[in-house]
């Protein structure tokens, strides 16, 4: 007879331990499943994991592109881990993440062609202020009507997407470009494009946003009364009431932080790796960040090692793809079985797995 | 301007088949958020029915067989998310996610060899006498059976989750999972079967996608279907014959923005694509405005984890 | 000294294996934006590659990624690959354009082919089919065979290539027939079945009895058959559905063109260019009539066929004027490339607005 029993505290050791458990055992069921479509399961493993850090011919390349890949990943994980720890679900972040980008761009487009050092940093305020804004939908909704977050953040994804999509054939389409659909390339506009700061690096604005994101949530969780508001609004939603915690203003900084982070994502992409606004601008990063936020256990630093990892297994299954001929579809289910493995060991986090019957109280 | 030239009986028949794959997976999502377990994976266990119902189906060359490999390959599924979240106490919201991610990876990995292929067609059952009543007759009798199924269904669920003893058992463990614990009630059991239950009907409603409305194997092809799904049972606040009207409302405003253009309704078409969601955005504020009842409603152990502490 | 030897050496080291290389098979890559089995646009372009396989056997080693996503990423999966050692990269969608030729300027020596752009680079070539020519063809087909007059259009976006599939249709079917009307629905996507399906039913609703989409799934042939309406293959023959509701189709044929391309490569003949082939060149194929086409309409349409081919008949030709009623085309004259490809406006006759 297993049966668990709950730690007083969470083990540390578990905590750094199970993370690399999980990945051992995404190897061995990965690798099955490799094996059973005939492909070479070590050599499968070897190149999402180890090819993407280490391959003489790939590696200059994709170390770099780690970064690129993880930096929208971990600054939108970065705010939705704050809701999520006072029970606040926004699960839209996707549509931030488009309404940022169409907002920036847009401010970015409007000046086209001038060239001043003050345009970029009025995108940036831009696309932050407009994933604000989206947020605030569900926000206030929330707030004044009691509407569930979750449902009208998510529902917001989708008119986001139309929006786009009419955006890149209307309104911001480049009209240089013989009718076809998208927007100009910021990244051929000096003013407005988010290059990378130190050649051959993957650094650019947006993976320091993200850094920067990840030290002031360290701090906020840890050093501020904000902090320890959210953190007591999630463990004890009675207790914080009666400390004098207002639900209302506390949703709506969660929302609007988590909002504004999605936005300033958005538009460092399209200002940066992306280039433009087309139909299918975004690619999912605000769902996946979602699972970043979880695997990184809503802890900051966490959640910039899951972005991490996240990253390495796009860019090591685009490898084993190309390198191999595993289907697309083979990456996807892997990473599912990375997430499940990932989050079945939190188990052993926060439980002590005893053997034996249950002693009689 | 010409609105006469939209047929309602037409609409109205068509909206119902729309209708039927969130509805199916909306019901089942019902049951199981009632357990109070919140899973976010519907889009998952709907797109691992659709191939294991179309695989099934073309197979046995038999369209019911396909529905009942559907049923079991969405409740397969799920046990995988019963699994994480009621034995090993993962967070919910996440498991989810990631279920839906698996699902939508492992169903294109299965359904490899099934693209291009037609599935075995099913009749609609055109009932006798009764369909042939003007206006009612093609508008109710002449549809294929999941589309009565699934009506059935809400019901049964309604009459399970009032009427019967069963159903207040489920309710108890989703409102408060401990009090249910110290009544001797399996707490973690019932959830399981709750959540298979959801896993069955979600699988339901992707088959019903691949093998009659599109009818198609496609990789991705339930396409954002399991999150309306989802949205729907908040929108009902959690009453079944509500989910039968939120599905219908939300299948008949795609269908009618479609059929708007058709008509050639001089209209904004990149606005009316959103009008689904934006419309249904505007109808949960107007249930929830009326405070407190729809929360009220809401299992209040909803996506919590629970863990007896013996 | 000793060391200038070595560098020597090393130098002829590297000259012999770039020898040795020529021997070795030409890599080509392919990124597809879908699944290789979408049955659509991307199964075309994968099918094609795997037929340019075979015609150049161990000659060629092809490398495929497929479901890239449109911007940073497929620039990623781009630089892998030439980092990996391509001689030739197709990237197979419009999305794609401005990453090509970025990662073209990285790899000068790496030849890349953009499909259905409009930007060239030293070594970046772009290629696209004239599917109007075909649409022309399904167009006078559809005119002639509908019995309500109406016939129905899916569109996807209101960009130029579907704004142009849509005149050349509607054109040809007025011409075939002077009482059809077209009703033109817009879904804005490039796939998703269900909705497909949903529209399809709602333009059979309407009346409509022949039906052409330019999406990428077979569903709206599904409910065409449920309702024993007519419509046309699309990207793919759609053999499954004939003779009917599927009573011909436009094919995507890329494998000569790849043949040609990769060819070129292996003599080292390649040099950037712009290709826009249509029927004539084999990259738009006119799926086989079925027998639900009357003897006499068949015989019409293959001679629109062999007219486009032989070059005597341009599917726009005037005299056509705009929707808005000003002249366009004048008797006899035939538009030009540059105003195809940046076709923004509904030809006369057609009612409704393009979105935007």
């Amino acid at each position: 007879m297993i049966r668990l029993e709950k730690r007083p505290e969470p083990s540390q050791n578990w905590a750094l331990a199970t993370p690399v458990l999980a990945v051992l055992a995404t190897m061995v069921a990965g690798g099955i499943m490799f094996a059973l479509l005939g492909k070479d399961p070590v050599e499968a493993i070897r190149t999402i994991f180890w090819d993407p850090l280490f391959h003489p011919d790939f590696a200059a390349f994709s170390r770099p592109q780690l970064l690129v890949k993880a930096g929208p990943l971990i600054l939108i994980a970065i705010g939705l881990s704050l809701g999520f720890r006072a029970g606040v679900w926004n699960i839209g972040a996707e549509g931030q993440y488009i309404i940022g980008a169409l907002c920036g761009a847009g401010v970015g487009l409007a000046f086209y062609p001038l060239e001043a050092f003050w345009i970029f940093p009025m995108m940036v305020i831009a696309g932050a202020l407009g994933g604000w804004a989206w947020a605030m939908i569900p926000g206030i909704l929330k707030t004044r009507f009691n509407t569930n977050e979750i449902l009208v953040s998510l529902l917001l994804v989708y008119v986001a997407e139309q929006l786009m999509a009419s955006m890149a054939v209307g309104l911001l389409r480049n009209p240089e470009g013989s009718g076809f659909p998208g927007s100009r390339n910021l990244q051929q506009y000096a003013s407005a494009a988010n290059n990378e700061l130190i050649a051959g690096t993957g650094m650019h604005w947006g993976v320091v946003a993200a850094l920067i994101a990840v030290i002031f949530a360290y701090i906020l969780l840890n050093r501020h009364i904000m902090g320890f508001n959210i953190r007591l609004a999630g463990q004890a939603p009675r207790a914080a009431k009666f400390s004098g915690v207002k639900p209302a203003r506390l949703i709506l900084f969660c929302l609007g932080v988590s909002g504004a982070l999605a936005g300033m994502a958005g538009l460092f992409e399209v200002a940066g790796p992306a280039g433009q606004i087309t139909i299918d601008f975004n690619v999912g990063y605000g769902f996946t960040a979602i699972i970043v936020a979880f695997l990184g256990r809503l802890h900051p630093v966490g959640i910039l090692l899951a972005g991490l990892l996240m990253a390495l297994t796009y860019i090591g299954g685009e490898l084993a793809q190309f390198m191999l001929g595993l289907p697309a579809a083979a990456i996807q289910a892997f990473q599912g079985m990375l997430l499940f493995f990932l989050l079945a060991g939190d188990v052993l986090t926060n439980f002590r797995i005893r053997l034996g019957r249950a002693e009689v109280a | 301007m010409d609105l006469s030239s939209i047929n309602p009986v037409l609409l109205l028949a068509a909206l119902m088949v729309a209708s039927t794959p969130i509805l199916l997976a909306a019901i089942g999502e019902l049951v199981a958020e009632k357990a109070g377990v919140l899973n976010l994976g519907v889009e998952g266990m709907m797109i691992i029915g659709a191939i294991c119902g179309f695989a099934v189906a073309v197979e046995t060359g038999n369209p019911y067989l396909g529905y009942i490999g559907a049923a079991i390959g969405g409740a397969a599924l799920s046990l995988i998310f019963a699994f994480l979240t009621q034995y090993l106490l993962s967070n919910q919201v996440a498991t989810g996610l990631a279920l839906t991610l698996f699902g939508l990876g492992f169903s294109a990995l299965i359904g490899q060899s099934y693209s291009g292929i037609k599935p075995p067609q099913i009749n609609d059952l055109n009932i006798p006498l009764l369909a042939d009543i003007p206006f009612v007759g093609p508008v109710l009798f002449q549809h294929d059976i999941m589309v009565y199924f699934a009506i059935l269904l809400v019901a049964v669920v309604a009459y399970m989750l009032t009427r019967t003893r069963a159903g207040l058992i489920l309710r108890a463990v989703g409102e408060s999972h401990d009090a249910a614990h110290a009544l001797g009630y399996k707490v973690v059991l019932i959830r399981v079967a709750a959540i298979a239950f959801g896993g069955a009907c979600a699988g339901l409603g992707g088959a019903y996608l691949s093998l009659v409305r599109v009818p198609q194997w496609t990789e991705g092809m339930t396409a954002g279907a399991g999150w309306i799904a989802l949205a729907i049972v908040v929108f009902a606040s959690w009453k079944p014959w509500r989910v039968l009207l939120g599905a219908y409302l939300f299948g008949g405003i795609t269908v009618l923005q479609l059929n708007l253009q058709a008509a050639g309704v001089k209209i904004p078409v990149e606005y009316l694509s959103m009008s689904p969601y934006l419309i249904t955005i505007l109808v949960l504020v107007i249930m929830s405005a009326d405070r407190g009842r729809a929360s009220l409603n809401a299992p209040a152990a909803l996506g919590k984890s629970f863990h007896a502490a013996s | 000294m000793f060391r200038r030897t070595l560098l020597a050496a090393a130098a002829l080291a590297v000259a012999s294996a770039g020898a040795a290389l020529a021997q070795d098979p030409i890599k080509v890559g392919f990124v597809l934006v879908g699944p290789k089995n979408d049955g659509g646009w991307s199964q075309h372009h994968y099918e094609s590659a795997k037929k340019m396989e075979a015609h150049f056997g161990d000659k060629v080693e092809l490398v495929v990624q497929e479901s890239v996503p449109e911007g940073a990423d497929a620039e990623r999966v781009m630089t892998q690959m030439a980092l990996s050692g391509v001689d030739i990269v197709f990237t197979t969608s419009f999305g794609y354009m401005d990453g090509t030729i970025n990662v073209g300027g990285k790899f000068p020596d790496v030849k890349f082919e953009h499909a259905t752009g409009y930007k060239t680079a030293p070594n970046v070539s772009n290629y696209s089919a004239r599917f109007y020519e075909g649409r022309a063809v399904m167009g006078h087909l559809a005119g002639r065979m509908t019995e309500s007059n109406q016939i129905g259009y899916i569109a996807s976006f209101p960009i130029p290539e579907v704004i142009r599939g849509i005149n050349s249709s509607y054109i040809h079917a007025k011409k075939a027939n002077p009482d059809v009307e077209m009703n033109v629905v817009w879904i804005f996507t490039w796939f998703d079945p269900a909705k497909e399906a949903d529209a399809t039913q709602a333009l059979l609703d309407q009346g409509v009895d022949v039906v052409l989409a330019h999406t990428d799934s077979t569903a709206p042939l599904a409910k065409l058959q449920e309702a024993g309406a007519l419509g046309f293959g699309q990207a793919a023959d759609m053999a499954e559905y004939a003779p009917a509701p599927r009573i011909s189709s436009i094919i995507d044929e890329w494998a000569p063109y790849y043949i040609e391309r990769v060819q070129a490569v292996m003599d080292g003949t390649w040099e950037s260019v712009s290709t826009w082939h249509g029927i004539k060149d084999g990259m738009v194929g006119i799926g086989e009539f079925s027998e639900v086409i009357p003897e006499d309409v068949r015989a019409e349409a293959q001679a629109m066929v062999d007219g486009i081919v032989a070059g005597t008949y341009h599917p726009f030709t005037g005299p056509l004027n705009k929707q808005d009623g000003t002249p366009w085309l004048a008797e006899g004259e035939v538009a030009d490339d540059g105003a195809l490809a940046g076709m923004d406006f509904y030809v006369e006759g057609i009612s409704g607005d393009i979105p935007n």
